[in-house]
């Protein structure tokens, strides 16, 4: 077919409401060898979107290493799969609800939180943890408050009522955010790792079931609405957006680990964006099979919905299964027992199409092979990031006080103290919480094994906008180090690619040199990417977000009893710095914080250094030689140090500092691959350090209730927490201006 | 010994609840459906913490009348020692087993975090473990906890020694400060006429190993095996 074909139905206006540029539509045509009524069209929108397709992306995400000893599922299915040993698996992934929670903050932050938990549980995993990396606008934009109340509200209300901790994450303010806010949403869970569900369709004649919640008319189009950019008329897309009932999740969750329990399943997957159709199409798309769906026995919530309604509506809490013959009734008693709708709405069949009907009509009828694998892909055309000078330490001016220059850092909405938030968040529920937000990793055991699984998400979206590369690569590094200074080895990551409009090709290149950073790390710390999702188009009025590559990391501890935590213990014990300190100040929050500036390269990776520093300092915590350990990150040094210090509640006196570096470069320079440990042996840990040729040096001692430090006045470790947990909850009790 | 740690639809804490409790007293607890309309011969019954029934209602409000419940209240009337955790507290009161409610928090928003209670009462069978004014470190993890009864309820229920649990500072005062969700006279938890049904705000549940934050939370379990052995 040559030429696309139009009707009285499917108008060239229809088509592009529905996101299809011309030449897509024209492909449709093709495949079909006919106009598509409504509801193909509908269901050749969602799948063909950027957000189901990952037509932008796709080309790029391929090179990301995605295999390893302990990979057991990479990307591709719901969630991806690690082996932890002893049989046992853990199943993670993180995903964005960005546009959503943009418009309708509560609903938006609560269903994203939803969909992760039942990308994780669709595969066999009791969810075990949420984490959230959250990334709001200017605090001074008369949004912010409303978006960070009703995102940590929703965020809350659904992750308090399903009963799974919520334990980590982070959450920064840029402008660039003001018009579009990031939340993205991790969930692990833990499975056995011989009872893992997957998607594929098989069986000719199996029953296709539906479970879960009824189908109603929200978030129809919502798939497409995350592939498009917002303007001013943003706010009329409320209807798009679902809403969530934790409650319902809760039971569905229940139900599915009790059928799972069993060998009833052949398949299962959940409905998440693009609803039934999306989940029906991949299942028959993976299996190589059909499927045909009886629309009339498919739950509804109202009266009158339309087959596209019905595949087309992205209500929650649903799930599409298939089961193996003659298990209907055992499988319908245990759903009836959690008061979940069951319903038979088809079956598998061999003739490889997606055929739906209504009213014993045929309402639609797709070839589903081309249908996936015609989907476009597109090497959109990028350019590199222009590199940004390096900036000299000599070159900026150290601040007017070194106290000052802390307190004002500690006080900055990127460094203080996140309690506000993390207060609403049930991080201690199923009994296994060792360690939360607030430190490195958030430590979790494994139910009842002396296991521990270590979580973590980062990113430094001010490095990837000043470098793509060396930002993409810090954001892997620093989930890393995180997880290492828990004591856990780090074993595979999963991505949320959170960025402009790929059509541009200055946001393309951004996302490309990500991506290349992200690789080279990967690949250099035997880490790989199992999971992950990709959210464009995040820009309003032409505004574009920073480049936010957001890495979910998880990492494992054979005894949790070893681990450590970022908090100081003992009188006396010698604080040592582990890593090389340059003083870089590029990039840095002291450089956006104090001197105003947002200029500069971002610190350079040395891959090589980061697994050597990294690997010396695990070894030292599993071997009982420290007490404490943190990585350093935003702030440098002197943050670092003084988080330890806030932890701990006990005093830190600094009487040395990396030499040939400015004072005020040294405190807050933002120099990689580097950790502060607390020890009780410092001459034994150097002589280590010495030996494995890891930078290391002695800075102080813990000691009192005081900070202390050349150039510094004296403060109390009270006084700092006070300035580091005072910033936010003020902020969001202050009336806007 | 037989306990039963009482299922509702969305009751979360259950799993934690019959884990703390197997830990403690070696028993492995009965876990039973909200439907269940007889009960066995039981030592215990706990109502664990989580959101039954979401809370959409006011919370606790559908759990207490779910079948079981009519049981539950014909055994502790006859004098069936009942623990009730966050939601299992808050359905104590809705179904009248106990005195007052629990509202929004004052400060509209759930709260998690390590609370220091004082035990006001401690010759009950849950609270016979700890010492008089004890001061214990039990995380809270709600969004309805604020205590709230007439002011002659009130009275009565501290004259009778019913008050088990006061929110109060590390050194035991009794502050505004210390009340994290603005319960009348800081009560977070309270006893039936009979002290046999206990419901409690913090969860004690959580906190029965120093790696996961204390173990404050042992002392009320251990009372009553003790008392129930």
């Amino acid at each position: 077919m040559t030429t696309a074909i139009y009707s009285a139905e499917i108008t060239p206006e229809i088509v592009a409401q529905h996101g299809l540029k011309p030449e897509e539509y024209l492909r449709c045509c093709t495949i079909m060898g006919r106009a598509p009524n409504l509801t193909e069209l509908g269901v050749f929108s969602v799948m063909w979107s950027e957000h189901c397709s990952y037509k932008s992306s796709k080309v790029h995400l391929k090179t990301l290493p995605t295999t390893g000893p302990k990979v057991i599922c990479g990307p591709g299915e719901n969630a991806g799969v690690i082996d932890i040993g002893d049989g046992q698996a853990a199943i993670f992934k993180i995903e964005s609800h960005n546009h959503p929670s943009f418009i309708e903050p509560y609903q938006g932050a609560a269903t994203g939180v939803g969909g992760i938990l039942r990308d994780v549980f669709t595969m066999g995993a009791r969810p075990i943890a949420n984490l959230n990396a959250l990334r709001f606008g200017s605090p001074d934009h008369p949004k912010t408050r409303h978006l960070v109340a009703g995102v940590v509200a929703g965020i809350g209300g659904y992750g308090n009522c399903v009963g799974v901790p919520t334990v980590g994450g982070e959450t920064n303010f840029h402008p660039s955010y003001n018009g579009n806010i990031l939340v993205n949403a991790m969930t692990v869970g833990l499975a056995d790792a011989d009872k893992i569900f997957y998607s594929a369709a098989a069986g000719p004649g199996n029953p296709v079931i539906y479970v879960g919640a009824k189908t109603g008319r929200d978030g129809i189009h919502g798939a497409t609405m995350a592939s498009a950019e917002f303007d001013d008329e943003s706010e009329a897309k409320r209807p798009t957006v679902q809403v969530g009932d934790p409650f319902t999740e809760k039971l569905l969750i229940e139900a599915c680990l009790e059928l799972m329990a069993g060998d009833s399943i052949v398949a299962i997957q959940d409905m998440g964006a693009a609803g039934l159709t999306s989940s029906s199409v991949e299942m028959a798309g993976k299996g190589g099979l059909g499927l045909e769906l009886d629309l009339d026995r498919v739950p509804v919530r109202e009266t009158g919905m339309t087959p596209y309604e019905i595949m087309l509506s992205e209500s929650q809490e649903r799930m599409l299964m298939i089961l193996k013959p003659g298990r209907e009734a055992d499988a319908q008693r245990i759903f009836q027992k959690w008061e979940l709708d069951f319903a038979v709405i088809g079956r598998v069949t061999e003739t490889g199409k997606l055929v739906l009907k209504m009213d014993g009509k045929t309402v639609a009828e797709l070839p589903v092979e081309p249908l996936v694998s015609q989907a476009p892909q597109y090497q959109r055309p990028w350019e590199p990031t222009p590199a940004q000078p390096e900036i000299t330490a000599a070159s900026v001016a150290p601040p007017a006080g070194l106290s000052d220059a802390l307190k004002q850092l500690l006080a900055s909405p990127d460094i203080a103290s996140k309690r506000w938030i993390w207060e609403q968040y049930d991080a201690t529920v199923m009994g296994d919480t060792i360690q939360r937000s607030g430190g490195d990793a958030a430590l979790v055991r494994v139910h009842g094994t002396t296991k521990g699984l270590a979580l973590v998400t980062d990113c430094t979206p001010r490095y990837c906008f000043a470098d793509p590369v060396r930002g993409g690569a810090q954001a892997v590094v620093e989930t890393w180090r995180n997880i290492t200074a828990t004591g856990a080895m780090p074993l595979a990551i999963t991505d949320n690619m959170n960025f402009g409009n790929p059509e541009r090709p200055r946001i393309m290149g951004q996302f490309v040199g990500c991506i290349q950073g992200i690789r080279e790390a990967c690949i250099a710390l035997d880490y790989p990417v199992v999971s992950g999702n990709v959210s464009l188009y995040n820009e309003t009025n032409g505004q574009g977000i920073l480049p936010t590559p957001v890495i979910g990391g998880v990492g494992l501890i054979d005894d949790v009893d070893k681990a450590v935590g970022i908090a100081p213990k003992f009188e006396g014990d010698s604080l040592i710095l582990i890593g090389e300190t340059r003083g870089h100040l590029g990039a840095t929050l002291y450089l956006r914080e104090i001197s105003g500036r947002e200029d500069g390269a971002p610190p350079e990776i040395d891959l090589a250094a980061e697994r050597r520093n990294g690997d010396f300092v695990r070894d030292r915590i599993l071997g009982g030689a420290v007490s404490a350990c943190h990585d350093l990150s935003d702030g440098g040094l002197l943050i670092g140090i003084v988080e330890m210090a806030m932890a701990g509640g006990i005093g830190i006196a600094i009487e040395a500092l990396p030499g040939e570096v400015p004072v005020h470069a040294a405190y807050f320079g933002e120099d990689q691959a580097r950790y502060l440990v607390a020890t009780n042996d410092a001459d034994a840990l150097l002589a280590a350090a010495k030996a494995a040729s890891v930078p290391a040096m002695r800075l102080g001692r813990i000691a009192g209730a005081i900070l202390t430090g050349p150039g510094l006045d004296a403060i109390s470790v009270m006084e700092l927490r006070r300035i580091h947990t005072g910033w936010l909850p003020a902020y969001m009790a202050a009336e806007p201006a | 010994m037989k306990i039963a740690v009482i299922v509702f639809p969305g009751s979360n804490c259950d799993r934690d609840m019959a884990v703390a409790v197997e830990a403690i007293s070696g028993h492995k607890p009965i876990m039973i459906w909200h439907r269940e309309t007889e009960l066995p011969k039981l030592d215990l019954a706990i109502l664990p913490g989580g959101f039954s029934y979401g809370d959409y209602l006011r919370s606790g409000a559908m759990a207490a009348h779910s079948p079981v419940m009519r049981e539950i209240k014909a055994r502790a009337d006859q004098g069936l020692p009942v623990l009730g955790i966050c939601n299992g507290f808050q359905i104590l009161t809705e179904a009248g087993m106990l005195p007052g409610v629990l509202m929004r928090n004052r400060g509209l928003k759930f709260i998690h975090r390590p609370v220091t209670t004082r035990v006001e009462n401690h010759q009950s069978v849950f609270t016979r473990g700890y010492q008089a004014g004890q001061v214990v470190t039990i995380p809270i993890a709600h969004a309805d906890g604020n205590y709230f009864a007439a002011a002659d309820v009130l009275d009565r229920i501290e004259g009778e020694g019913r008050v088990a649990f006061r929110y109060c500072d590390d050194t035991g005062a009794v502050t505004d400060e210390s009340n994290p969700n603005g319960s009348a006279r800081n009560i977070a938890g309270i006893l039936n006429e009979t002290k046999t049904v206990l419901g409690y705000m913090p969860h004690p549940e959580r906190v029965i190993e120093p790696l996961l934050g204390g173990s404050d939370g042992r002392a009320l379990f251990e009372s009553l095996i003790g008392a129930l052995s």
